[in-house]
């Protein structure tokens, strides 16, 4: 049978996801997602030309609320789980 | 009669009667855990020391137990659900030592309804398994047969639910993972309808299914817990402004004269002898409390699978971008440029599956993919609540079973992600139309291992299907049973 996606493809998601995958990891997950997606070919059975899609379960409209100005989280507080911070600001590694 | 083996309810007027403290009442659950949790593992981190400061404002008159049903009552809370100041995991390597700065809706709503809270549940990584086993810190095991599942993906607060570590305990569902586990473990699960709780302070899986709901050992405890947490809640703009009905009052109308909906589809090929025996028994008993059974179809049903699997990733795989190693959570040290630590900070702390749902979901919504994947999948979920809207024009409520197989063992599934989310089949298009569904105890299988029996109802009404779980449990004794754990040490 085909595969519905190649290794190659799979290296491509995993870049876009920002996962690095190990040459066996990646074997793998090529498998598995052939697997899987093969299962989701059952979809394509069913004619769906007429049919709108659904994003949500429930329909809701417009949900406003006040616009009030509200205390915020502390600081502090927040930069606690920072894995890195000065204090003021989260630091990550150098951008440019 | 034991502390620990009471319900809620009983709890609470034991309380009232002053027939044990708060304080007493906390510290024999603390101990049943430090005993009998070794064998199961349901807890990730236990807030033993808060428990008892809480407990002792109500023995020295501070905290009144009048308050609310909730008063005083000993709870578990998956570790999913924001706790401000206790460690919330997901039971994900990412997020080992993250410790929120809020509290979520429904653990302020507990407080204030003034429940004590016993500890985090051991659950699937980011709520995404059925069987627990995908915790990355330790899998939780079936108080039944400790060589089993729990299910999942809110295995730990089930199985602390069924072995008596806690009087009642919340878990999230996003596809049966509060109603699965509760029929592996002989617990009672309720989901709310979408919108009925709000999700504030959960961790996003797939935002448009999860929900937040509670495990009990009755349903009058599930109608408690409900009570105490529906509701509109301004921080979550899908939570829905919709009056919350007496729910323990409700749950004692009679079931006469309903008319309860069998969807042929969801007795198929591949369902247990044990466990469609059971649910044929329940319905009996339906029947003869004077619910009037009628046959329907919910004809996409074979579709709920396939069209889960693509939605639910592809909303993990943009809920799951935030886990980045720059504002919380794990960071890959010593990485040289940002690009390095995002991608070493998410292959080291998300496990295996976590992994794969994010490649699908990214896959599925990937530039020339969207339309044969996700497109094609939310019109499928269009036809799947259709299947409801048409069926409930028949009948008041729907029965079926919670999954087709009971509690399968350790280690038997984890090899084929696709086995797994098959198991799913029974609870996955209740989740993906936002219906309500409870799960509540209805016999046993082979080896003495609970069954499930789901009843689901139109949106927004808890109250029917509490009504029909509570006359069916009136009218049994398998919510009674409880599982030998005492034997072991």
């Amino acid at each position: 049978m085909k595969e519905k996606i190649t290794r190659q493809e799979v290296r491509h998601v995993a870049q876009l996801a920002r996962l690095e995958l190990s040459e066996e990891e990646e074997k793998q997950m090529t498998a598995k997602m052939n697997q899987v997606l093969t299962y989701m070919e059952k979809l394509n059975s069913l004619d769906t030309s007429r049919v709108p899609h659904m994003t949500h379960a429930i329909q809701l409209q417009n949900v406003f609320r006040p616009d009030e100005v509200l205390p915020s989280m502390d600081r502090e507080q927040i930069l606690a789980n920072a894995p890195e911070c000065d204090g003021v600001s989260f630091l990550v590694p150098k951008v440019i | 009669m034991d502390l620990h083996s009471l319900t809620i309810h009983e709890l609470h007027d034991h309380l009232l009667r002053k027939e044990a403290s708060a304080t007493e009442t906390v510290t024999a659950y603390l101990q049943r855990i430090e005993r009998i949790d070794p064998l199961l593992n349901s807890f990730v981190t236990l807030m033993g020391q808060e428990a008892l400061r809480e407990a002792q404002l109500y023995d020295n008159g501070r905290k009144d137990l009048e308050a609310s049903p909730l008063a005083g009552v000993p709870l578990g809370i998956k570790d999913v659900i924001c706790t401000k100041g206790f460690r919330t995991t997901c039971a994900s390597r990412i997020l080992e030592n993250f410790v929120p700065p809020y509290d979520a809706t429904v653990t302020e709503r507990l407080h204030k309804a003034g429940a004590i809270l016993l500890g985090k549940t051991n659950m699937d990584e980011f709520a995404m398994g059925s069987s627990s086993e995908n915790s990355a810190f330790f899998p939780t095991r079936n108080p039944w047969d400790t060589e089993r599942v729990p299910g999942g993906s809110s295995g730990g607060s089930a199985a602390a639910v069924a072995a008596d570590l806690c009087a009642g305990s919340l878990g999230s569902d996003t596809g049966g993972s509060i109603r699965q586990p509760a029929s592996f473990c002989g617990v009672i699960g309720l989901k709310p309808t979408y919108g009925r709780v709000s999700r504030f302070g959960l961790v996003a899986f797939a935002s448009s299914l999860d929900q937040i709901g509670p495990f009990a050992k009755d349903v009058e405890d599930a109608a408690i817990l409900l009570q105490a947490i529906a509701g509109h809640d301004q921080r979550d703009s899908t939570s829905v402004d919709q009056p919350v009905p007496d729910y323990r009052l409700a749950m004692k109308r009679s079931i006469k004269g309903l008319r309860l909906g069998i969807p042929r589809e969801y007795f198929i090929d591949g369902i247990e002898p044990d466990v469609a025996a059971a649910v044929q028994q329940a319905m009996t008993t339906l029947k003869e409390l004077g619910a009037e059974m009628v046959e329907i179809s919910l004809p996409h049903t074979e579709y709920g699978v396939a069209a889960y699997y693509i939605i639910a990733p592809a909303e993990a795989s943009s809920n799951l971008a935030r886990f980045d190693g720059v504002k919380y959570g794990l960071r890959a040290p010593d990485s040289k440029d940002l690009m390095t630590m995002y991608c070493q900070t998410r292959s080291r702390g998300f496990g295996m599956e976590v992994k794969r749902r994010i490649m699908l979901g990214t896959y599925v919504l990937s530039a020339g993919y969207y339309d044969a994947y996700y497109r094609k999948a939310s019109q499928v979920r269009t036809l799947i609540r259709q299947d409801f809207l048409q069926a409930f024009e028949q009948c008041d409520a729907i029965v079926t079973p919670v999954t087709p197989i009971p509690p399968f063992k350790i280690g038997e599934k984890t090899d084929d992600p696709l086995q797994m989310y098959l198991s799913d089949v029974f609870t996955l298009p209740a989740s993906l139309a936002g219906i309500p569904g409870i799960s509540i105890p209805c016999g046993f299988s082979a080896g003495n291992l609970p069954v499930g029996l789901q009843v689901l109802g139109p949106h927004f009404r808890e109250d029917l299907i509490l009504q029909i779980a509570y006359q069916f449990e009136q009218a049994t004794p398998h919510h009674k049973a409880r599982p030998q754990m005492d034997s072991h040490g």
